[in-house]
């Protein structure tokens, strides 16, 4: 650290303390998201109400299985993003705003976790 | 240096409604954080459903009988509108961010678009899915 100047280090990173990565995050996901919301839509659609061993055949098979996978990863990885965002804006008060960054950040990475670990029972 | 001002500053208002005169692009905006927040809601039930289909057939026909109900049609048609409107306004953000589309006319029509484009996908994913 002591190799650069104050300025140097503060350069770039803004108020939070990483810059451009949550903007950047957002858009990568976002990208990603375009084809696996609609690649995951009509296979999920299709097996609701199909009964558990059509369930069972659909997320049998690795594509189905994989984008299903993906689209847990990217969508609860954006919606962490996008739900801390409103927190920020609409929550003014420093101990609830960081109270409910806590509970997002860790209810987008259970809920998408378990939604990964589902799919990889039925498919295994 | 010492901020003596801090917390004290005026704050800006929530600008719909009252302050800010109707526009498209304020509810295309608005819109796009409703349906990201609801279908957080959603991915809850769809989370759940899964769970439920890797627990065992008990556990599945009651998932799948919430989400097929009445009420789980209806909240599902509900996300896959918002998921159809927060993909196509996110395309115009993405082309935002490229710097493309900012004038007026061009913000009004797309902002229409996302908003027309997203019913019409909607009421067409539910035609196909109900015929097989």
């Amino acid at each position: 650290m002591r190799f650069l100047t104050d300025r140097k280090r503060a350069a770039g990173l803004g108020s939070a303390g990483d810059g451009v990565h949550h903007w950047w995050q957002q858009r990568v996901t976002a990208v990603a998201l375009v084809p696996l919301a609609l690649l995951f839509l009509f296979p999920f659609a299709r097996a609701l109400g199909s009964g558990h061993e059509a369930v069972l055949a659909a997320y049998g098979k690795p594509f189905n299985a994989i984008v299903a996978i993906a689209f847990f990863a990217a969508a609860f990885a954006h919606l962490r993003l996008g739900l801390q965002e409103v927190i920020v804006d609409y929550v003014s008060s420093h101990g609830m705003r960081a109270a409910l960054l806590v509970v997002n950040t860790l209810a987008c990475w259970l809920l998408g976790l378990a939604g990964i670990f589902a799919v990889v029972l039925i498919a295994l | 240096m010492a901020d003596v001002n801090r917390g004290n500053r005026p704050l800006s208002p929530f600008m719909l409604g009252k302050y800010y005169r109707f526009q498209i692009s304020s509810l295309t905006s608005i819109l796009h954080r409703i349906t990201g927040v609801a279908m957080g809601g959603a991915a809850l039930l769809v989370v759940w459903w899964f769970l439920a289909a890797a627990t065992g057939p008990a556990a599945f026909a009651r998932a799948d009988w919430v989400l097929t109900s009445w009420l789980g049609h209806l909240v599902l048609i509900g996300a896959l509108w918002a998921l159809f409107y927060h993909l196509l306004n996110g395309i115009r953000h993405l082309v935002w961010d490229a710097g493309h589309g900012f004038d007026l006319e061009t913000a009004a029509r797309t902002g229409k678009g996302a908003l027309i484009g997203s019913a019409v996908l909607t009421l067409l994913t539910v035609i196909i899915v109900a015929m097989g």
